[in-house]
């Protein structure tokens, strides 16, 4: 397992928040006053992961290059804080030829395989997906790992149990995450999934499983550690569920309605605040420092925003390239 | 090179298939076959016979009933680099598995602007005329040809079965090879004898996207595909009797689609009937009769004529399966009508 370093952390949420609250900006900026979805400088749907950097940066901290990642639609903690580079990345989410996939994939099908990211918009489907990788990973003889991640809706899905079934089987060193922040779009967990704990289905296919409440970073670096350690080992596969946090809509232009006195708490829910205050709490952290590793964000991701948007656009007849290699 | 081999050597289609598959998995490492009763089995329809005994549980893997599982791990393994020959036991089970297949391993490539390859092949059994009725008897190759981004081949013989297979194999892209039960030459089926034939012992590719003129001819031109062009062989040969000519166009691939062979048979006889034991509308014969006709309508004598499943489900009793199938009366009904 890494050290724990709590800075790191910190650092690593402030920089995806900072990235969500700027892509959310840019997003809403012109689609004014009319909405229109396909609209602006970022067209398309546009799922953010506000509210969710914990459950991406504890499982990160203890991941290796050439270690992967499969992410479902709503991708971006997780992209950020394995290292895929935020300017290629920006780039394609402004469907730009410099793009990771040079405009052709968008938010939801970013690919990255340098660090073998790579994300789907279909619920679940990046779990076999996992497993095909954490195949080749242990036919090769190395030490790697495949993280599946998605979120609890997805883990109704036989997607999710035919993959928990043969990663068990095969003793796969796969992690599945399985992000739980409540709302499978509008549909409340409680309206969608018969066991209140997805650790019991885990251990229904003989694997370790355990659930975080509370959307503590370090309480996901531990668990992942222990489930990163004992796949690498050899030990086979493992399920962490984590309680997060939705700060946002499922989508932007999604009015929540639904979502009642949920709402209403949200501030006092924030991980980003809280852990600022833990870390103050025990001296790991100084107002000073906050305002540092902010600024350090901000200039980071406007830098990525630069890029994006003074790249040029694929033209047309791009659109004809790479259906076969 | 010495070599004990008689150019008598005459195989299966289904023995071919494997042969193919274990020339790969000597030359490369990378390639292991996995899917439902692959191992000690065989393969149900033989496609990889003999395997399990020389390349033993780690390379040739029976996974669980589980298609979305396997087929997406094997997607995950083609994209790190190994070169997966994934088996889908009947073609008629894309139901539970068509996302992998057409949400992921079809678009990966394209999603990520070419920067990631998926170099897989997905083999599945396809064709009915056994009575195995509508779930189990379907032909397909069209909708998955519809789908971009899968190579997409459909060989009729032994020698093609194992030329195809090792292209596929060797190939960058996701191949979906779709053998007909039929053409297999398995005993326990009715026995297509073109089914089993010379092959050429040492590895050899076909290449993927050339048709074949399985037959020359002058008077009418058969596009046709699969067991199908077995059946058209058989025709053609009846039909000299009559004193008429029938050129034969194995496609051998759908994927890409060789216009090429096709318009130049065309264009020498004038007369065309394609036949597909797939579902008529919005397949194979409609996409033939457009090639002709953006290219030059004019070369037809006669009108455009196609024989196709009538767009009804496959059913079990024999007089109807038997009803509805492309058989060889009807491709000689065919023929003759083009010729009257």
């Amino acid at each position: 397992m890494n050290p724990l370093n709590r800075l790191d952390l910190y650092k690593q949420m402030v920089r995806i928040r900072q990235y969500e609250s700027r892509i959310l900006q840019e997003y809403h900026a012109d689609k004014k006053p009319a909405w229109d979805i396909g609209a602006g400088l970022i067209p398309g749907e546009m799922h953010l992961s506000a509210g969710q950097e914990p459950s991406a940066v504890g499982v990160c901290a203890n991941l290796k290059q050439g270690d992967a990642i499969t992410a479902p639609h709503r991708p971006h903690h997780f992209a950020l804080a394995h290292g895929v580079d935020m300017n290629a990345m920006t780039a394609e989410i402004y469907g730009r030829d410099t793009g990771l996939c040079r405009g052709k994939g968008g938010h939801m099908h970013l690919f990255d395989p340098e660090n073998h990211f790579s994300c789907s918009g279909i619920i679940a489907q990046g779990y076999p997906v996992a497993c095909g990788q954490a195949m080749a990973f242990k036919r090769k003889g190395t030490d790697h790992v495949a993280v599946a991640v998605a979120g609890e809706g997805a883990a109704n899905q036989g997607a999710f149990h035919e993959s928990l079934n043969l990663a068990s089987l095969w003793k796969l060193p796969v992690i599945f995450v399985i992000e739980d922040n409540d709302w499978a779009i509008s549909v409340p967990r409680s309206h969608s999934t018969a066991n209140a704990s997805n650790a019991d289905r885990a251990s229904g296919y003989g694997m370790p499983g355990v659930r975080i409440e509370n959307n503590d970073v370090e309480a996901v670096f531990e668990a992942a550690g222990v489930a990163i350690d004992r796949a690498r080992a050899g030990g086979g596969p493992s399920l962490i569920e984590i309680h997060t946090l939705r700060l946002w809509g499922h989508f932007e232009g999604d009015a929540q309605a639904y979502r009642g006195a949920d709402l209403d708490t949200l501030d006092a829910r924030d991980p980003i605040p809280l852990y600022a205050a833990t870390l103050a709490e025990i001296g790991d952290l100084s107002m000073d420092q906050v305002a540092s590793i902010a600024a350090d964000a901000a200039a980071e991701v406007d830098a990525a925003i630069t890029f994006a948007t003074s790249s040029p656009f694929p033209t047309a007849d791009d659109a004809l390239l790479h259906v076969f290699a | 090179m010495t070599t004990t081999e008689t150019p008598t050597r005459r195989i299966t289609t289904a023995k071919a298939m494997a042969e193919g598959i274990a020339l790969e998995m000597r030359r490369d490492p990378g390639v292991f076959v996995m899917g439902e009763d692959v191992g000690a089995y065989g393969g149900i329809f033989g496609s990889t016979t003999d395997l399990f005994a020389e390349f033993g549980a780690d390379r040739v893997i029976d996974t669980p009933i589980s298609e979305t599982g396997f087929i997406g791990a094997g997607i995950g393994a083609a994209v790190e680099g190994l070169r997966p020959v994934v088996e889908l036991m009947f073609i008629d089970f894309y139901g539970v598995c068509m996302d992998q297949i057409t949400n992921h391993m079809a678009k990966i490539h394209y999603e990520s602007g070419g920067n990631v390859t998926v170099p897989m092949v997905l083999m599945a059994a396809t064709g009915g005329g056994y009575s195995d009725a509508a779930q189990h008897s379907q032909c397909l190759w069209g909708t998955f040809a519809h789908l971009p981004g899968i190579k997409v081949v459909v060989p009729s013989n032994p020698y093609d079965a194992k030329g195809l297979m090792i292209s596929a194999i060797q190939d960058d892209n996701p191949v979906l090879y779709l053998f007909h039960k039929g053409a297999q030459g398995l005993v326990w089926m009715e026995k297509n004898p073109r089914s089993i034939a010379h092959v050429p012992e040492e590895s050899f590719t076909v290449p993927i996207g050339e048709a074949a003129v399985a037959r020359e001819g002058t008077d009418v031109t058969i596009v046709t595909l699969s067991l199908s062009v077995q059946h058209s062989l058989d025709v053609a040969e009846q039909l000299v009797a009559e004193g008429i000519s029938v050129e034969v166009i194995d496609l051998r691939s759908l994927v890409p689609l060789d216009t090429q062979t096709v318009l130049a048979s065309v264009a020498k006889t004038g007369r065309v009937l394609v036949v597909d034991e797939d579902y008529r509308s919005f397949g194979l014969t409609g996409e033939i009769a457009a090639v002709i006709a953006e290219h030059d309508p004019m070369m037809l004598k006669k009108p455009f004529r196609r024989l196709a499943v009538p767009d009804v489900p496959i059913p079990y009793a024999r007089v109807l399966e038997q009803g509805i199938l492309p058989t060889r009366d009807k491709i000689a009904a065919g023929v003759r009508e083009l010729m009257s």
